[in-house]
């Protein structure tokens, strides 16, 4: 047996540089209105969301993801040659082989760096965070790129008056790279696929080709409809607020912190209702920044964490050095919890 | 320990009360959450986990939908309770 040299990398890691991009048309709840009978009252009291920006043809998940991954390395001060990977979550980039990631790499000038997508719905930006930070202390990468990034606008049935205001599209990406000291905390994460059908695209791609129609979703008129992501709203807003509430707690622990060390929030931008009631639930002190995104933005998936991030320190709402908790949750069910400090 | 019918309907007045704003007085047995009480679905998970924790009775998504009255509700975990 021959003795294998092992790699080494950073004792820690940090989040270098944070970017975002949004689609530059701008959704009132006018326009959803056109297809649902609702009421803009109604929708902002279920959601908090007033407006959110739906990508055009040009704007695509590439597109949106050079854009964002610009800012980010651009904030990080290294050049896009440095970055060693590449981490693309999404849900919503339609042509599955090859990875989107490969494609964004190249064309930030980033070289030959590892690329590849990741399916975690909306807390696929905490996976990805959470891999690139393993890169990085174990010495695989010294930059690694996270992006988070949806056109969830495709994903969505603008006649059901449940889901139709709830989604937007956007981009959002951070540089991590190595640390002396510790600046991203343990991850608290994992799956319940028992519930997997709280969460879920209505129907998969290949039942499309299967010559069976019987299955398939039909609108009024008795078209096919295009697959779009559904929920069950209420097991997700109990699963959210109260069990995602002990996962940030869960985190804050793991962190050897506490709600009083903390400066900002950020959590999944999926609802203002849910986030009004974590932050309750966690009994958050006054002085902590919280998130709220999700009124402008919309829930963009994977992308609404750096999204998020990116405009509390765009507006001054955060800077530079504070202490985040950063959480994600979404369709698996899955979920992701990790204390930051901000770029 | 078992809560009485009128235990209940005390508690989950208090409880909309306080996630709803409605005066206690309003929460009656013949109250609909969402018609009478202004408890809108989301809401009504919130008031749902609260009496859950305060009367020790565990009450499942799928029969959520079911409570419509302040009666369902008290009925739901009359029947229920530990």
């Amino acid at each position: 047996m021959s003795k294998i040299k092992p790699s080494k990398g950073a004792p820690y890691a940090r989040i270098m540089g944070v970017g975002g991009y949004r689609p530059a048309r701008v959704v009132p709840n006018e326009v959803i209105l056109e297809k649902i009978d609702s009421s803009d009252e109604w929708i902002r009291s279920r959601s908090g969301i007033a407006t959110r920006h739906w990508a055009s043809p040009e704007e695509t998940v590439t597109a949106m993801s050079v854009e964002a991954s610009g800012k980010a390395i651009a904030e990080a001060g290294i050049a896009p040659e440095q970055i060693g990977a590449v981490v693309v979550s999404t849900v919503s980039h339609f042509k599955q082989t090859p990875a989107v990631a490969t494609e964004i790499a190249d064309k930030i000038g980033a070289g030959k760096p590892a690329a590849f997508d990741i399916s975690a719905g909306c807390a696929g930006f905490g996976y990805g965070l959470t891999l690139a930070k393993g890169m990085i202390v174990e010495g695989s990468a010294e930059y690694v790129l996270v992006i988070g990034v949806e056109r969830l606008s495709d994903l969505t049935d603008l006649e059901d008056r449940a889901t139709a205001f709830l989604f937007g599209d956007g981009a959002g990406a951070v540089v991590v790279g190595p640390s002396d000291v510790p600046h991203i905390g343990p991850t608290v994460w994992g799956s319940e696929g028992d519930k997997s059908e709280t969460i879920k695209q209505t129907v998969p791609w290949n039942e499309f080709h299967a010559g069976d129609v019987s299955n398939l979703p039909l609108n009024e008129a008795g078209e096919i409809k295009f697959p779009a992501i559904t929920q069950e709203g209420q097991a997700v807003f109990r699963w959210a607020v109260f069990e995602m509430a002990k996962v940030a707690q869960q985190a804050l622990d793991a962190a050897g912190i506490t709600a009083d060390d903390l400066d900002v929030f950020i959590p999944h931008q999926a609802n203002m209702r849910i986030i009004d009631s974590m932050v309750k639930t966690l009994k958050l002190p006054e002085h902590v920044t919280v998130a709220r995104d999700v009124e402008t933005t919309g829930n963009t998936s994977a992308a609404s964490i750096p999204l998020a991030m990116e405009r509390l320190l765009a507006t001054g709402q955060a800077k530079s050095g504070d202490t985040a908790l950063v959480i994600g949750f979404g369709a698996g069910l899955v979920f992701a919890a990790t204390v930051v400090t901000l770029p | 320990m078992a809560f009485t019918q009128e235990q209940l309907v005390e508690g989950l007045a208090e409880i909309v009360n306080e996630i709803a704003g409605i005066p206690v007085e309003d929460v009656q047995l013949d109250k609909s959450f969402t018609d009478d009480l202004d408890v809108d679905s989301l809401s009504m998970v919130e008031v749902v986990v609260a009496a859950e924790e305060r009367f020790d009775v565990k009450i499942p998504d799928e029969d959520v939908k079911n409570l419509k009255t302040v009666g369902d509700a008290v009925d739901y975990i009359l029947k229920h309770q530990a």
